[in-house]
């Protein structure tokens, strides 16, 4: 983390085969997302390896301050992702982990920081992936609406692929992206920040979800699910306590919302 | 270096909460953010000009902290052949000292004061104060502060906490014969008309340092006001008083830093003064300090400069643009932190200066976003910075490196860590515990601590990704 | 040991970072971007007057009508000026009851309470500006003491169209500032000012309300 700015990347062509590295959040909590992840790739003849014995990156290890424990948890996804395929990452954050930080947690180490560094350099945000090396060209089946993209700050600022999430909903002919204000800023989640700082995360994302409904967005996508559960859930919240039944910021992945909108045959 | 752990009462979570219940502070910060980030934008229409721009601050001042211990000496000599008196402080009550020493020398009552964060370190004020001396802020800002008996919120902006409706009312009522106004330019007057009086009678003008330069022997000053001018050169005394790592090697170094330095502070182009003092007034010159002191303090530097990640803090050059972008500072002020140096740059630098035991919440009180290292005119990794504070703060005894490592670290806190890692890293022990976790969803709990204080609960879907791919590989 | 050598051996025992080349200052302002199509002078008039000053285009032959004019417009009656310097001669004609020019002669300690209420304006000239700023260079000494731009609060600038300088790492090289600098060296972007009510800008916050500078252009 504080790679301000990220150099430009050189990228690969359409490769046959990769794997997919769902994240934890999305695995528990977000399946729908990591399979329309699998699905807009599949799509693009590419074969999605989901190797079983993935977990988590480790960074709420690593951002808590127990290195020790975040490493173990690395070194067991650096084994599972052995083979030289690149590793699409549904969410910027994990990925900003695995490309930037898995070296430095890894420095020194004669066996492992080689390994760290080898995964590190085919780490690959979806949405990256997507306009970078797929070169996502698909036509919008869906009917006009307004949306805000929220991106994260790791995705923002460590992996520098802002523009890649706007760049795939600026292709929707139908979609019409709202400007919500200070749209760069933090959300307030920051994984355990969320818990250790209630007042002031509850705060910052009581601000966000204001701005993105001021926004006039009928809903809010992301490429990040931590983000997402914080936004909604406290969107959710507001509305559970105004007695709202319809909830007032639906929202949803990247991944889902492009799937819905070009390829769902549903 | 004061042994004694500091202790902050209230503490941090309870001052940022006042400060979040508070509508008019958070108002005021969210109006001077917005404005002071607008404005700084402004000023870098180009981005890979400033990228390059900021590549050149940041290697000035690792050049600079690479040669630190060269470079303060060739200043000294260079300051001393110039005819200033250097002095050096390994701690705050030896810095106040050196200045009550020089006071008594020359019988002094009364001290004018440029701004200076150093000086708000030190408690300097406090310091004169109970040696029957009085020290007068005379920066706006920080004057209105000292009216009101609080100190700065913000390290360039002090009143940045304040509306002017506070400002009329404590003129008001502090000052002798003046009625309200919300009138700016009124206030304004109503303060060069006090402090004017206060210049011509000091005995004494204090002042900081934003670069001293060892090359020339200079000390480099820059401000909007003007007060800095008359506290460096009305009264027959003036001294600086600055820390260690703001020493530069070449003359031509300050020229690179304060191209940065305004811009990224308050996003003006320059500032109103630049002011390059090198020596005390010559028997021929009619006007300036007939003696000119330098103190260096190091209060901490030392220790952050001893770990070659954490020197990196001491490239700081005090703009305070990290504040001025940090979603956190924007919501609590400058205050909530409880140390003179608030936001990011207080994070860091602050277990230094006070040890962690007492400042490690402010390494948590981060959602490590990254918008203080974008902004940083000299690259300081404030985000990684961050994260090896709150290492150093859970920190085995065996692996403590700082003053007051390991303090956060609880006996259950640990285990949960250990526990995670065992589970997100032993085969099969992730899958079974997320299997129990999505079956048993129905359970899971509504209440979910701080979380769903805020928000509605996280609950497992019923199926995993890895059941849905299964079932749809069959 | 003294807090001195207890600082430089802390420091000393520190491990050693990476070796760092001196950085190459004069390869950025090199590669800096050319200036735009406007003049240096262009360019300085419009940042300072973008920071509230005033600038007259005059001559070497009528600054002192045009100053004696502005002053008079501005109620100036005591206008300070260096003892023995060239432009309080050159302006000792247009003297009259109306404006007096107060030379300074003694050392301001011994006349603290006139200088700082009595004084009206003050007279100075610059040693030379710079156009990406629009500021200008004092290097004050006896007969133009550092207070004459800070007390007054109406401070009149004379400076030679001819010398400024596209930035302040031009003018320090140029004036070799390096080889040996004066007890005091001052830039000067403005009149004095303050943000510090609520971002507020007002002028005049502790220096000079006002920044007039005659600006002497060669006659072409």
């Amino acid at each position: 983390m504080g790679l301000d700015a990220p150099s430009p990347r050189h990228y690969p062509r359409k490769p046959a085969d990769v794997y997919l590295f769902a994240t934890c959040l999305v695995d528990q909590f977000a399946p729908e997302a990591g399979l329309d992840a699998v699905r807009l790739l599949e799509r693009e003849g590419i074969a999605v390896h989901f190797p079983d014995d993935q977990t988590c990156c480790g960074q709420p290890a690593y951002t808590n301050g127990f290195p020790d424990e975040a490493r173990a948890v690395a070194r067991r996804q650096i084994q599972v992702f052995d083979r030289p395929w690149p590793v699409v990452v549904p969410s910027g954050s994990c990925a900003a982990m695995m490309r930037h930080n898995y070296p430095k947690l890894f420095a020194g180490d004669p066996v492992w920081a080689a390994k760290a560094a080898e995964l590190s350099g085919r780490i690959f945000e979806l949405t990256e992936f997507l306009v970078h090396v797929v070169g996502f060209d698909h036509r919008d089946a869906g009917a006009p609406c307004t949306v805000a993209l929220h991106t994260s700050c790791h995705a923002r600022r460590e992996m520098g692929v802002h523009e890649t999430s706007a760049a795939l909903l600026a292709g929707l002919g139908g979609v019409t992206v709202a400007q919500q204000a200070r749209a760069e800023e933090c959300c307030g989640f920051g994984g355990t920040f969320a818990i250790l700082q209630p007042d002031i995360s509850e705060a910052m994302v009581t601000e966000k979800v204001a701005s993105l409904k001021e926004s006039g967005a009928q809903r809010v996508v992301s490429a990040d699910c931590g983000c997402l559960f914080n936004i909604l859930g406290r969107a959710a919240k507001q509305d559970e306590i105004a007695g709202r039944a319809e909830p007032s910021l639906p929202g949803e992945h990247i991944a889902s919302f492009l799937w819905r909108r070009t390829g769902d045959p549903r | 270096m004061s042994a004694q752990p500091v202790e902050f009462h209230p503490s941090f979570a309870e001052r940022s909460k006042a400060a979040i219940d508070d509508p008019h502070l958070r108002q005021s910060f969210r109006g001077a953010m917005d404005f002071l980030q607008a404005k700084r934008r402004a000023q870098f229409p180009d981005a890979e000009e400033l990228g390059r721009l900021r590549d050149l601050g940041a290697a000035i001042r690792r050049y600079a902290l690479a040669n630190l211990p060269q470079l303060l000496e060739q200043l000294e000599g260079k300051l001393t052949a110039n005819g200033v008196k250097v002095h050096w402080a390994e701690t705050p009550a030896e810095a106040n000292a050196i200045v009550l020493g020089i006071a008594r020398r020359h019988a002094a009552k009364r001290m004018v004061k440029g701004k200076s964060m150093v000086s708000e370190e030190c408690g300097f004020n406090h310091a004169m104060e109970a040696a029957g001396i009085e020290a007068l802020e005379t920066d706006m800002g920080e004057y209105i502060v000292q009216l009101a008996g609080e100190g700065p919120s913000h390290i360039i902006m002090p009143a940045i906490h304040k509306t002017k409706q506070q400002i009329a009312q404590l003129f008001a009522e502090k000052l002798p014969g003046v009625k309200y106004t919300e009138n700016v330019d009124a206030l304004i007057r109503i303060g060069r008309e006090v402090l004017r009086k206060k210049f011509a009678a000091a005995d004494i003008g204090l002042s900081g340092v934003n670069f001293a330069v060892a090359e020339t022997g200079t000390l480099f000053l820059v401000e909007n006001e003007g007060n800095g001018r008359m506290c460096t050169t009305v009264p027959k005394v003036h001294v600086a008083i600055t820390d260690i790592e703001k020493v530069v090697a070449k003359l031509e170094h300050v020229t690179v830093l304060n191209t940065l330095l305004p811009r990224s502070a308050t996003g003006q182009a320059v500032e109103t003064y630049q002011n390059f003092i090198s020596g005390p007034r010559k028997p021929d010159e009619l006007d300036g300090p007939d003696e000119v002191h330098l103190i260096l303090l190091d209060n901490g530097r030392t220790q952050a400069y001893s770990d070659v990640q954490l020197r990196a803090t001491l490239q700081c050059i005090r703009c305070g643009a990290c504040m001025n972008h940090c979603p956190v500072y924007a919501r609590i002020g400058g205050h909530a932190y409880g140390t003179v140096y608030p936001g990011p740059i207080g994070a860091i630098i602050s277990p230094h200066l006070l040890g962690l035991e007492s400042t490690y919440p402010l390494a948590f009180a981060s959602t490590l976003c990254g918008a203080c290292a974008e902004v940083c005119p000299v690259r300081i990794p404030i985000v990684d910075i961050l994260i090896r504070l709150r290492t150093e703060a859970q920190a085995r005894p065996d692996a403590a490196h700082l003053r007051g490592s390991g303090t956060a670290r609880t006996a259950g806190v640990s285990a949960i860590w250990r526990a995670w890692s065992v589970i997100y890293s032993r085969l099969g022990l992730y899958r079974l515990t997320t299997w129990f976790m999505s079956r048993s969803r129905a359970l899971s709990p509504t209440e979910q601590g701080a979380w769903t204080r805020s928000r509605t609960p996280l609950v497992p879907a019923p199926k995993r990704l890895r059941d849905l791919l299964r079932e749809r590989r069959r | 040991m003294s807090a001195r050598d207890n600082i430089l051996a802390r420091l000393r025992a520190a491990p050693a970072g990476e070796a760092l080349p001196l950085p190459d200052v004069a390869a950025w302002y090199a590669a800096a971007a050319p200036a735009e199509a406007a003049t240096p002078v262009e360019r300085f008039r419009a940042n300072i007057e973008a920071a509230h000053a005033e600038v007259h285009d005059t001559d070497a032959a009528s600054w002192p009508a045009l100053l004696a004019r502005i002053a008079g417009a501005k109620n100036v009656r005591r206008l300070l000026v260096g003892n023995g310097a060239p432009e309080a001669a050159a302006l000792a004609g247009h003297a009259d009851a109306a404006l007096q020019l107060v030379p300074y002669v003694e050392p301001a300690s011994r006349w603290r309470d006139d200088f700082f209420d009595g004084i009206d304006a003050a007279l100075t000239p610059a040693r030379s500006a710079i156009a990406d700023t629009g500021s200008l260079i004092l290097w004050p000494d006896a007969t133009a003491p550092r207070l004459m731009s800070l007390v007054p609060a109406i401070h009149f600038v004379l400076l030679d169209a001819a010398a400024i300088h596209r930035d302040l790492y031009t003018a320090m090289k140029a004036e070799r500032w390096a080889d040996g600098m004066p007890t005091n060296a001052l830039v000067i972007s403005g009149p004095s000012k303050t943000a510090d009510i609520q971002q507020t800008l007002a002028y005049g916050a502790h220096g000079p309300r006002e920044l007039v500078v005659l600006l002497l252009r060669r006659p072409s």
